[in-house]
């Protein structure tokens, strides 16, 4: 079944990867009273494993080729499957890319793994299919707008796709069509695509510490009064390693549409973060 | 791919860019030097050989200065240089080639530290499927030894519950620890 369409389909495999439901399982919670306002239906692919994350590519390729297809063996093959986190997203659309090239590796890991891989699934993040929804749609069960809250977008690098797949892009500008639609004012700024250091935060936290110190600033200095990422990791990393004197509250973009959309427990999940970015929100409650 | 070798050197079996070539499918001597790669790259400053540089040792085949560069550690593989790159060169698949030669092949890594954090992410996702962050984290400290860095960022993100104490299984964990003991092969 072709799937390109997103916005025909009213389900969707999920897969969650790791941060969804450890480190940001508030924003795990989140897409679920998300999608359920927007009447989404997310089946979370059943035994799903991680996705084998940066460190099985930099240590051993053809691993994580087989972790990563796992996923897509057991994943339906009618419909498409909803990433939330930019790293899994391109690990499980590498893989596919991967196995569709070489037949050969395609057989061999279908029959290590004894179970058939799909190579057809569309493997969207969140913000694709919000961009292809009619946005009056959203609009109409908008409940809190985010009235005179000012954003800086920030995808972060990992959703930047090497060439092969940069026609795939499927969500730019998609955060903030979404968010200005429920009411919130976007800013301009230099680092939408810039990058958190990722796994330098544990092992280099000086360079980390010092790229988040950059996008700090100039979040800052553009005005806005939150970062809203579209990354679990990002998220993280601007918090704990941003300057003690100088912080910004940082959402993910699923708690501000959960909240627009009035899910109840929205104080809850801001109890999980690390930067308090309760004023926030409870102006615009 | 074929038709493209725009220098001698590709012919060379022994060669790097070859055999970077034959591993990854990515053709380094189609790099024209544009600089792009280093001027988005968000940390070339701390890689001590840019990307483009990088790759201009491969084509000159400075295969020991290459795999002992401290460059292919620091590079995250975010992927914002390969969705510049007009030869279209995807130059993490290039990193990955190399960070497994250097593995395979040089003792002493530079920049050791991101490699125990690799292999402690790795072991957690051959012990449950899916990667257990505290485990990972008490392990990494075990091997660099630096218990009291960052002792506060580990006890904040505790108290905010980030840090779950026991793992999630997966249900058929079997298949995963398949998968490993035939990659060890």
């Amino acid at each position: 079944m072709p799937q390109n369409n997103l916005s025909s389909f009213t389900k969707f495999s999920y897969f969650p990867g790791c941060s969804m439901i450890t480190t940001a399982k508030e924003s795990g919670q989140a897409l679920e009273a998300s999608c359920e306002k927007l009447g989404i239906i997310l089946e979370e692919i059943p035994d799903w494993n991680c996705c084998g994350s940066s460190s099985t590519h930099m240590l051993k390729r053809g691993l994580s080729l087989e972790i990563a297809a796992r996923n897509l063996a057991l994943a339906s093959p009618d419909r498409p499957i909803v990433v939330m986190c930019p790293s899994c997203l391109h690990n499980l659309k590498r893989t596919s890319h991967q196995l569709k090239k070489d037949r050969a590796l395609h057989e061999k890991i279908e029959d290590s793994l004894q179970k058939k891989v799909y190579l057809d699934h569309k493997i969207v993040h969140l913000l694709e299919v919000l961009a292809q929804w009619d946005i009056k749609k959203i609009q109409s069960i908008l409940e809190k707008p985010l009235k005179d809250i000012k954003i800086a977008p920030y995808y972060g690098c990992m959703l930047a796709s090497p060439n092969v797949m940069l026609h795939e892009h499927g969500y730019p500008l998609s955060i903030e069509t979404t968010l200005k639609a429920l009411g919130a004012s976007i800013v301009l700024w230099p680092d939408i695509r810039g990058c958190c250091g990722t796994f330098l935060s544990v092992t280099k936290p000086d360079v980390s510490s010092k790229a988040v110190q950059r996008i700090i600033y100039n979040a800052k200095n553009s005005g806005a009064q939150c970062i809203v990422t579209a990354c679990a990791m990002c998220q993280l990393n601007l918090e704990i390693r941003a300057p003690k004197e100088d912080k910004i509250p940082v959402f993910h973009y699923i708690e501000l549409l959960a909240f627009a959309l009035g899910a109840p427990e929205w104080k809850n999940w801001l109890k999980y973060h690390l930067i308090d970015p309760s004023p926030i929100l409870e102006k615009a409650e | 791919m074929e038709n493209l070798n725009a220098i001698e050197v590709l012919e060379s079996p022994t060669d790097l860019a070859y055999l970077i070539n034959k591993i990854s499918g990515e053709n380094i001597n189609t790099c024209i030097q544009c600089y792009s790669c280093a001027s988005v790259c968000p940390f070339f400053e701390f890689m001590g050989n840019a990307p483009h540089h990088l790759i201009r040792m491969i084509q000159y085949g400075l295969r020991d200065e290459v795999l002992r560069s401290p460059a292919i550690w620091i590079c995250v593989g975010c992927h914002t240089c390969s969705s510049q790159c007009p030869a279209a060169i995807d130059l993490v698949e290039v990193m990955d080639t190399l960070r497994h030669l250097a593995l395979k092949e040089k003792d002493n890594i530079p920049e050791y530290d991101v490699v125990n954090f690799h292999e402690q992410l790795v072991n957690s996702i051959s012990r449950h499927g899916r990667t257990h962050k505290l485990e990972i984290m008490l392990g990494y400290k075990l091997k660099s030894g630096g218990w009291f860095d960052d002792m506060d960022v580990g006890l904040q993100m505790f108290k905010k519950r980030k840090l779950d104490i026991l793992p999630h299984n997966i249900k058929d964990l079997s298949e995963i620890k398949k998968m490993f003991s035939e990659a060890a092969e």
